[in-house]
């Protein structure tokens, strides 16, 4: 099914036109209303009238998530707060979010491209659909949630945890969807095991998950367990929320709402744009937002894009999978985990030297999050108990600050390399592809 | 009467205490009695050696977690109830007992104790006439 059929099936030239007729309207809204975007266009000797299709993009000045950051809160918006009608954050490294305003016109887009990605999957107004992203300033809970609103569906918005009685609720109200990570999918399927009611007694049919870099294996996984279909919501927090793109039944790449998000791939560390086809650092331009539009924004995740036809109908632009990230910011259990972060917590900690590692893997398609920490020399104790409350202390401190429990590990003195130059703290053994 | 006992750190990983034992080897200093302690992913090697201070700074310098704990050293006779009677006097005495290890020879048997309180320790044991070896004895072990 296809909810917007005009624009999803447009033909590649009309849809080429359209983002370009966008895309000059969104040049200009920053050129005139946002101040930032304005002196960074002028430093690079442009005015909106340079811009005069798609073939200029790559004249267009680059946002970076740090821009979000030195211009917390509002410095990027492109309205007055007067037309802001929501505030959504996501996490971001010193403890300061990233802050997103959206209009009433903007979130009606967030809707619109939510539509477009839950009919993808195959729901409809007669359908209830479990909305177990967390709800609050994280744009998972209400992005889907208003996306299911509005293509009728009946919304039961648990939000995350408390997980018997989703699986209660899921069997009683009988839902065919449910919208969250897909490593709380698979958590929510082992409790749906646990829970001793027979697999045909629920209706689950469909799961839209996002929200973290997820697998082939892990799609396999979690359609064999749950017994159902498991489609890519993909969304970033900057550009509207979980929205941007889909899969569709073919389940063959991730259809991108190339109406609103402008894609482009770029030379992670030039910037200079990649012909169609070739694997790059994945670029967003908003061409229709109004409250807080972003110039090719860079999200620093690694993917290509492919300009095929699909065979679900669809002639928007598919995305493949994301192959990793040119940064260091990790995403662990969907959770956006900074070594920066971990780093200031480590250097608090009076027993520790300012030395770690993390290891991230994939175990059974869930997330390992091993940090390796080294006692001061003074603080090794002869007793185990004493040992093992100092690792519980550091576990519960990361914890507090980064949102997730890492497996500490105490290492012995000097084990962890120590570096001249640039610091290789991180080993990533995920594999996405 | 206090007997200074080593506790290393080590890593749960291969060839770890093999490496202190060869270190140890090298420099020449004997082990009279060792435990190990361990967790998941770490241990805590407890060693009474012949040379102390040499061990302490052959394992220093080679990047070891090594600190000084004083435990007491009992000797029983190597027959039943010996060892409960040593004990039901410590139990009494309202001391605790973190850990303990024990090696026995032919007809005697040594018990390694780490009290939380120990010069209480000694001195209770002592009044009950029960024999503590002093570290120059338990080297020659």
């Amino acid at each position: 099914m296809i909810w917007n059929e005009a624009i999803e099936c447009m033909r590649r030239d009309e849809m080429r036109k359209l983002q370009e007729m966008r895309f000059k309207r969104t040049v200009e809204r920053v050129y005139h209303n946002c101040e930032p975007y304005r002196k960074r266009m002028q430093e690079a000797g442009i005015a909106p009238d340079d811009f005069r299709g798609i073939d200029d993009v790559a004249k267009l000045p680059f946002t970076s998530k740090k821009d979000l950051r030195d211009y917390y809160p509002f410095r990027l918006l492109s309205v007055p707060m007067s037309e802001i009608v929501r505030l959504q954050a996501s996490s971001g490294t010193t403890g300061k979010p990233i802050v997103v305003g959206y209009t009433r016109r903007d979130l009606g887009i967030w809707s619109e491209v939510g539509a477009r990605c839950f009919t993808a999957y195959g729901l409809g107004k007669q359908d209830v659909v479990q909305v177990s992203y967390g709800y609050g300033l994280f744009t998972g809970g209400l992005g889907a949630h208003c996306a299911v609103e509005t293509i009728g569906g009946a919304v039961l918005p648990m939000s995350s945890g408390n997980t018997e009685k989703q699986i209660m609720l899921m069997h009683d109200f009988g839902a065919v969807g449910l919208a969250c990570t897909p490593s709380y999918a698979l958590y929510l399927a082992d409790a749906m095991k646990d829970s001793g009611i027979p697999r045909e007694e629920f209706k689950l049919k469909v799961g839209a998950f996002g929200a973290e870099p997820w697998t082939e294996a892990m799609r396999r996984e979690l359609q064999e367990k749950l017994g159902i279909k498991a489609y890519d919501l993909y969304g970033l927090t900057e550009i509207i929320g979980p929205g941007v793109g889909h899969e569709c039944a073919c389940q063959n790449g991730t259809h991108l709402c190339e109406d609103h998000f402008y894609p482009e791939i770029v030379d992670p560390t030039t910037g200079e744009p990649l012909p169609a086809g070739q694997t790059g650092e994945l670029v967003f331009s908003t061409i229709s937002k109004e409250g807080m539009p972003l110039l090719r924004f860079r999200t620093r995740d690694l993917t290509s894009l492919n300009y095929e036809p699909c065979l679900c109908g669809r002639t928007s632009v598919r995305m493949n999978r994301i192959l990793g990230r040119c940064d260091d910011m990790l995403i662990i259990r969907g959770v956006n985990v900074f070594p920066s972060q971990l780093e200031a917590v480590i250097c608090e900690i009076d027993e520790l030297e300012p030395h770690y590692f993390i290891v991230v893997d994939r175990v059974n398609n869930l997330d390992t999050f091993e940090v390796q920490v080294e006692v001061k020399a003074e603080f090794y104790s002869d007793e185990m108990n004493r040992m093992l409350d100092l690792r519980r202390r550091i576990i519960h401190r990361l914890q507090s600050v980064i949102g997730l429990s890492p497996d500490v590990k105490l290492v012995e003195p000097r084990s962890i390399e120590r570096s001249q130059g640039k610091a290789k703290r991180v080993l990533d053994k995920r594999k996405f592809n | 009467m206090l007997i200074k006992q080593l506790s290393v750190f080590l890593e749960n990983k291969k060839g770890r205490f093999t490496e202190v034992a060869r270190l140890l080897g090298e420099a020449g200093v004997n082990m009279s009695a060792f435990t190990v302690s361990e967790s998941s992913d770490f241990g805590i090697l407890r060693i009474i050696v012949s040379d102390t201070d040499r061990a302490v700074d052959v394992l220093r310098s080679n990047l070891y977690a090594v600190s000084l704990t004083d435990v007491v050293c009992l000797y029983c006779p190597n027959q039943p109830g010996a060892l409960a009677r040593a004990m039901e006097i410590i139990t009494k005495a309202g001391i605790f007992i973190e850990y303990m290890y024990a090696f026995a020879q032919v007809d005697s048997a040594h018990v390694i104790i780490r009290p939380d309180d120990t010069k209480r320790c000694v001195e209770v044991l002592k009044a009950n006439q029960l024999t503590l070896l002093a570290a120059s004895d338990l080297y020659k072990l």
